[in-house]
């Protein structure tokens, strides 16, 4: 069988942080290789190397037998390299023709468009495919698979032999993915090779012919499917040691502070979430990318509202429809993104400080400087902050420190819950520590915590109990001591321990 | 100092332009034609000071010289029909406010880009006041000119409360929420909203004290003569931007000094002056004007991108 793409040992660093350890894989004309692994696991980064969005540190790429020594976006879509994203990457306002002739036909700039043959091939292409979409259609009216349709229309046009799909059944129905399976399968008869990568065992089990298993930035293995079963791909994605000490979990879980009963929100996917959270509690939130758990904070934090079921905190049954009601009923939120919401990377960590507790440092309207910088000072000192002072600028700071800055926001608040999410995304593994530990004290000092991460062995490593999401909703609550497989098995809907409800 | 540099520059390089002065025109410092210069832009620093606050909000206000325009004649009208100062004072800035209001409410509430909404409005007041004017002046009646003063008295009147004002404000800024609130805003909408302040209300009430200030700006300049003229405040938009960015207010958003707009206004009013005491051709004026302005923003270009590296 003929090679299309030989990686070998490729590494790729982002800073301090090595995304990948040495990957090797390979891609067979005529197959689907299914490519498997956590959150984080590095499957994005490997796609960005192959597409050439990301240069490789080490290692080498080989296409079609010959070693290519520098790959860029250009020069893989030459080499027949295609990508198709779980959000499809077309201009909505454009027709289906005119994205594809932007895709196909030559770049320069004073060309003149032959929209006969543009139409025409668009008609072909879709025809091959057997998608029923007008060429004359705008792309912002298809739905998501029609726009898939049109992202293979244009692999196919232009002739790639190596097709990435990520996801790409993420948003579909049960009937269209049926339609993309037909066409993936078609694909592969032609003698393409496809890289397939779904967090569905099942439709890896349906479609692929091989499963490459990535952790931690490594190739753990790469099975035939015919010769592994579910169990042992879980075992392959999970299979680690808690390594990273954890602060021991030593509080006592005082009354509920809040609870929640079939809380849903339709416009952002959330739905018929039941949960307690006790005073000096932490519950960790598990599940995939995309399963509603950020949407969850959102919610819980007024920034989409809930529209079904009841919120009580302490007993008290309450409705938040903006940030600064929750805040004004003692929830803190920590964003994801810290960089974009969590700390203003221009001002002073002081201001970043009392961003949320302003009718304390301005009584009255009128600033008291000591008092706010008081505050600032006792954070910096309490959290360890590295910062030369309250009035370096947030953006001074590593990203650790940010984090803590961020965190320090919401304890002034002096909240009774505190949501975090992705609380040590990004962060170093020293400055990780410290912030688990804090973490740990505040939970010691009676504050209820709902901690987001995709970090299974956070997760797992904090947490007094452990929820996991799929598909927007609790799917099982879990103790402490739950083995990683387990959760991961949850999070990935498969029942076989009978864990999952 | 260093975090101060920006607008410490642009204070050195007016100290620069006056000690050129000091040097080759000293004919620049003569008493009476450098009040009349300061009473002039006296005015314009309060709308100055206002657009420094809606740009570090991250918005645009464009109407600001048709909004001078509508509350000048309205002050010129009310006072010719006897309304007594303190009166016409309140419908001045009312006025203003009102406006700046209507601003608001289509940036914020239906979250409009500023620069569409303001062009719409800085056409519509501009061109209803035409219509209802015909170009013509109002003869303003005798106690208001000069504040009923002296005119150096009531030139000194109006610098002293601009400079008065801009200390204010100035302060203001620094110490009172709504001034954070500001910052926090222009930098970063959505983190600010999630630390549970309300972006579009700031935004709101920047256009509102935007339209206030224009009130009290008008007012400040009807004084100033025994007419109105109608086509009063043309351009002052443009002079106003032009202060703000030279002193060093990121068009970005969330950053700015009111000190710094200051420095920026007088650099950019000494201009024409100079050229007339160094014998230069008035042409050079705007070339020049613009050169600055040129200057300041590929500075804060070079700045940005040193800081992101």
């Amino acid at each position: 069988m003929k090679t299309l793409l030989q990686l070998s040992a490729v590494t790729k660093s982002f800073g301090a942080v090595r995304a990948l350890k040495g990957v090797s894989f390979d891609l067979h004309a005529g197959e689907v290789h299914a490519l498997l692994g956590e959150n984080g696991a590095g499957k994005s980064t490997l796609i960005k190397v192959i597409t050439g969005a990301h240069q490789l540190d080490g290692g080498s790429i080989e296409i079609n037998g010959e070693r290519v020594a520098r790959l860029t976006p250009a020069s893989a879509h030459q080499l027949g390299i295609a990508c198709i994203y779980q959000q499809p990457a077309l201009f909505p306002d454009l027709t289906v023709a005119e994205n594809i002739g932007l895709r196909l036909e030559p770049m320069s700039a004073l060309r003149k468009v032959n929209w006969v043959t543009r139409r025409q091939r668009a008609k072909e292409l879709l025809k091959r495919i057997g998608a029923e979409i007008l060429p004359d259609a705008e792309v912002r009216s298809l739905s998501m698979p029609e726009q898939q349709l049109v992202e293979i229309a244009c692999a196919l046009g232009a002739g790639a032999r190596i097709v990435i799909m990520d996801e790409p059944t993420a948003s579909l129905t049960h009937k269209e993915q049926h339609l993309l399976f037909a066409v993936v399968k078609d694909l592969r008869a032609s003698g393409v090779g496809v890289v397939y990568i779904s967090h569905r065992l099942e439709e890896i089990f349906q479609l692929a012919d091989r499963v490459t298993v990535l952790r931690d930035g490594q190739s753990v293995g790469t099975n035939k499917v015919s010769e592994i079963n579910e169990s042992g791909m879980i075992k392959l994605m999970v299979g680690r040691e808690v390594s990273t000490i954890y602060p021991p979990s030593e509080s006592e879980t005082g009354n509920v502070v809040l609870s929640l009963k079939k809380l849903g929100c339709a416009s952002c996917g959330v739905k018929n979430i039941s949960l307690d959270v006790r005073a000096g509690e932490i519950v960790g939130m598990a599940g995939l990318v995309g399963a509603g758990r950020t949407e969850l904070a959102r919610v819980l934090f007024g920034i989409m509202p809930a529209d079904s079921g009841e919120i009580l905190l302490n007993g008290q049954l309450i409705t938040i429809s903006t940030p600064k009601e929750a805040v004004a009923h003692g929830i803190a939120y920590v964003p994801e993104d810290r960089r974009r919401h969590g700390v203003i990377l221009e001002m002073p960590i002081a201001h970043n400080m009392t961003m949320a507790i302003h009718d304390r440092v301005f009584p009255g309207a009128w600033l008291r400087c000591g008092a706010e910088k008081q505050i600032a000072l006792d954070l910096i000192r309490d959290l360890a902050v590295k910062a030369y002072g309250p009035e370096a600028p947030g953006g001074s700071l590593s990203g650790g420190n940010q984090q803590k800055v961020s965190l320090a926001r919401w304890l002034a608040t002096k909240p009774k819950l505190l949501i975090l999410d992705e609380p040590t995304q990004g962060v170093d593994v020293g400055a990780k520590s410290e912030i688990h530990k804090i973490i740990r004290r505040l939970a010691k000092e009676g504050l209820a915590v709902l901690m987001i991460s995709s970090d299974l062995p956070e997760v797992l490593g904090m947490s007094d109990r452990i929820a996991v999401m799929r598909g927007g909703t609790i799917t099982a609550m879990l103790p402490a001591k739950t083995d990683a497989h387990e959760v991961m098995a949850v999070a990935l809907g498969q029942t076989e321990n009978g864990a999952a409800k | 100092m260093k975090k101060h540099f920006r607008e410490f520059s642009v204070a050195a390089a007016l100290a620069f332009v006056l000690l050129g002065l000091a040097i080759f025109a000293p004919a620049f410092f003569q008493p009476q034609p450098l009040l009349s210069l300061l009473t002039r832009e006296a005015p314009t620093l309060l709308v100055a000071c206002g657009m420094a606050f809606v740009i570090i909000s991250r918005q645009i206000d464009i109407s600001v010289g048709s909004q001078f325009a509508v509350c000048s004649v309205c002050v010129g009208l009310l006072a010719a029909k006897g309304w007594s100062l303190p009166l016409v004072f309140i419908a001045s800035v009312s006025m203003g406010a009102i406006m700046g209001a209507f601003n608001g409410c289509l940036v914020a509430g239906l979250r409009l880009p500023s620069i569409v909404v303001t062009l719409a409005t800085m056409v519509t007041w501009r061109e209803a006041l035409r219509w209802q004017r015909q170009g013509e002046f109002v003869n303003l009646p005798d106690g208001l000119q000069w504040l009923g003063l002296s005119q150096v008295m009531g030139q000194w009147t109006l610098i002293l409360a601009a400079l008065v004002l801009l200390a204010l404000l100035a302060l203001a800024t620094k110490h009172l929420s709504a001034g954070r609130f500001v910052y926090a805003v222009g930098t970063d909408a959505e983190a600010a909203r999630l630390a549970g302040i309300r972006p579009q209300l700031t935004t709101f009430s920047v256009f509102v004290f935007m339209g206030a200030l224009v009130g009290l700006a008008a007012m400040m300049n009807v004084v100033q003569s025994p007419q109105v003229d109608p086509k009063s405040g043309s351009g002052l938009e443009l002079k106003v931007i032009a202060a703000a960015v030279v002193g060093g207010v990121a068009v970005s958003g969330g950053r700015g000094k009111l000190w710094g707009v200051f420095f920026g206004l007088l650099l950019l009013a000494c201009i024409s002056p100079a050229l007339t005491h160094l014998h230069i051709e008035a042409y050079w004026e705007k070339a020049i004007q613009g050169a600055i302005i040129l200057l300041a923003v590929v500075a804060d270009g070079l700045r940005t991108r040193k800081q992101r590296n």
